[in-house]
């Protein structure tokens, strides 16, 4: 074999094998097409997007939920409030268990039927303790039991938020009213966020959340409770699309003993203020650093 | 440090007859109370704004029109539950004086045999007090306060909080009781829980009942 024809041999075999590679390479974009528009694929992250494109991605999702669930739903961008700072107080002497709060947040936060999942967890503990490792979320008996007391945690949008911190794509940020959100579209599912949160107030979305379109909550928000796709971090956000609207969070309304305060600290005159300052109020794991705007406080 | 404001008070309209609506109005960082008043057929003018505080760093709602702040108001203080309902579907009430016509009637002591009628049923469990401590026996439809004073039933709240006043002070400051509406009262109005919407005034401790089923954990989910 001449050197010519040996090259020209080698030549092929390469193409053959380059192209086979590139193909082979390509072969779950074909896959994810079918499941992700390109649109989708391409879309930028939240803050950068510009008021023209934010309403075509609103539209494009509305679209999509109207496809996927069968549902004509609003999804808005729902901006914060100017000179609002948000903050949550919650009455351990008070809450009673009951859980009317994480059920109220699966109904409103649109959350996977299937799991029941939800951004609150009630801790049943032993009354005069405070060992969270220990206290239980199962409990199945009638509530308050005798000796136990009660401790609704969910996200405490943290100033000093560790899963903002460690997020490698930033598809998570505090925004200016205090509120940690996510941008579902750009998170990538890495779960780095639910590992570092010392309160367990991130989940993630195993599966494609199934939701019936009769119990679709259908005022949703991008950075809220709109259906989250398959693979992605989610969390509670004090119900942004209600609160950014001046409306109570749905896990206030839904508690029945009026446990849980909820307002703006920066007015001086709001129900949470008087809380803070007249209240033994503390935060979950202080020593964290991660300052919470999230109190709870007993009664004296 | 309270003073305490009797404000504006609402027959709500044919629709919400059951509601009262009293006016939450706030006056300085320290003053925020709120008052119930019979009802007297006129709605709510716009809370008074009058000595309502404008700090340079004033919270947003201090410039611009409060919604008021209602309390639900129950239909058992307006009357006895007939069994029946009006033609809205809402329950028919009797007022009191349909059967204590006369004026004075006998309150119940502890030894008494239980009450039978209309009022059968009724358990009374609310510490050591009789029926006298809270029921006016010249009047049905009236309760009497410690000093004496007669109060109409709709106002039954101020006679709670004169035995509970840490929860009546709470209450004020929106940390008991619940709520339900608007946090920021310049975008819209909030609705408020009466005392007896969960404390039932003859046998006051909050019911014990069934939790809703829990969400899962994901400190104790391998995966789903």
């Amino acid at each position: 074999m001449t050197d010519r024809k040996k090259r020209r041999t080698l030549k092929i075999l390469g193409a053959t094998l380059g192209a086979g590679a590139f193909a082979r390479a390509i072969a779950p974009l074909s896959a994810l097409s079918e499941t992700t528009s390109m649109e989708e694929l391409l879309q930028q992250h939240y803050q950068e997007l510009t008021p023209k494109d934010l309403q075509r991605v609103l539209r494009r999702l509305e679209a999509e939920t109207k496809r996927d669930y069968g549902v004509d739903v609003t999804i808005e961008d729902v901006p914060p409030l100017e000179g609002v700072q948000f903050a949550y107080a919650l009455n351990l002497s008070i809450c009673i268990g009951c859980r009317k709060c994480a059920e109220a947040c699966h109904e409103e936060n649109n959350h996977d039927r299937g799991t029941g999942n939800s951004y609150i967890r009630v801790l049943e503990m032993d009354q005069g303790s405070m060992d969270m490792e220990r206290g239980r979320t199962d409990y199945d008996h009638t509530v308050p039991a005798e000796g136990k007391f009660y401790m609704p945690v969910q996200c405490q949008q943290c100033e000093n938020a560790p899963c903002v911190t460690v997020c490698p794509v930033e598809a998570t940020w505090q925004e200016k009213d205090g509120i940690v959100v996510v941008d579902y579209n750009w998170c990538i599912g890495c779960r780095y966020c639910e590992a570092a949160c010392p309160y367990h107030a991130r989940r993630f979305n195993w599966n494609k959340p199934d939701v019936p379109a009769e119990e679709m909550n259908p005022n949703q928000a991008y950075l809220g409770n709109r259906v989250r796709p398959q693979g992605v971090v989610e969390k509670c956000t004090f119900c942004l699309h209600r609160t950014r609207k001046g409306r109570l969070p749905a896990c206030l309304e839904a508690c029945p003993t009026g446990a849980r305060v909820f307002g703006n600290v920066l007015d001086p005159d709001s129900e949470i203020r008087w809380v803070l300052e007249n209240k033994r109020v503390f935060v979950l794991k202080e020593e964290l650093g991660t300052r919470p705007r999230f109190y709870y406080f007993f009664d004296e | 440090m309270q003073a305490v404001l009797l404000k504006h008070v609402v027959q709500a309209n044919a629709f919400v007859a059951h509601v009262v609506v009293a006016v939450m109005s706030v006056l300085g960082a320290l003053a925020c109370t709120l008052g119930l008043v019979a009802c007297s057929g006129h709605v709510s003018a716009e809370p008074d704004r009058a000595g309502a505080e404008s700090p340079a760093d004033a919270s947003r709602s201090s410039d611009s029109p409060r919604y008021p702040v209602e309390i639900h108001m129950p239909d058992v203080l307006r009357g006895i539950r007939t069994g029946t309902v009006d033609s809205l579907q809402r329950p028919l009430l009797a007022p009191c004086g349909s059967c204590h016509a006369s004026g004075a009637y006998a309150l119940r002591e502890r030894n008494d045999p239980p009450v039978q009628g209309p009022h059968a049923g009724l358990s009374f469990r609310h510490g050591e007090l009789r029926c006298g401590a809270c029921h006016d026996a010249r009047r049905a439809e009236a309760l009497h306060l410690a000093d004496g004073r007669t109060l109409p039933l709709v106002e039954a709240m101020t006679l709670c909080g004169q035995c509970h006043g840490t929860q009546m002070r709470d209450y004020r400051h929106g940390s008991h009781g619940g709520m339900s509406g608007y946090w920021d009262l310049s975008r819209g109005p909030r609705v408020r829980n009466h005392c007896i919407d969960c404390h039932d005034p003859h046998a006051p401790a909050y019911p014990r009942y069934q939790p809703a089923p829990p969400p899962p954990d994901p400190r104790r989910r391998p995966r789903g």
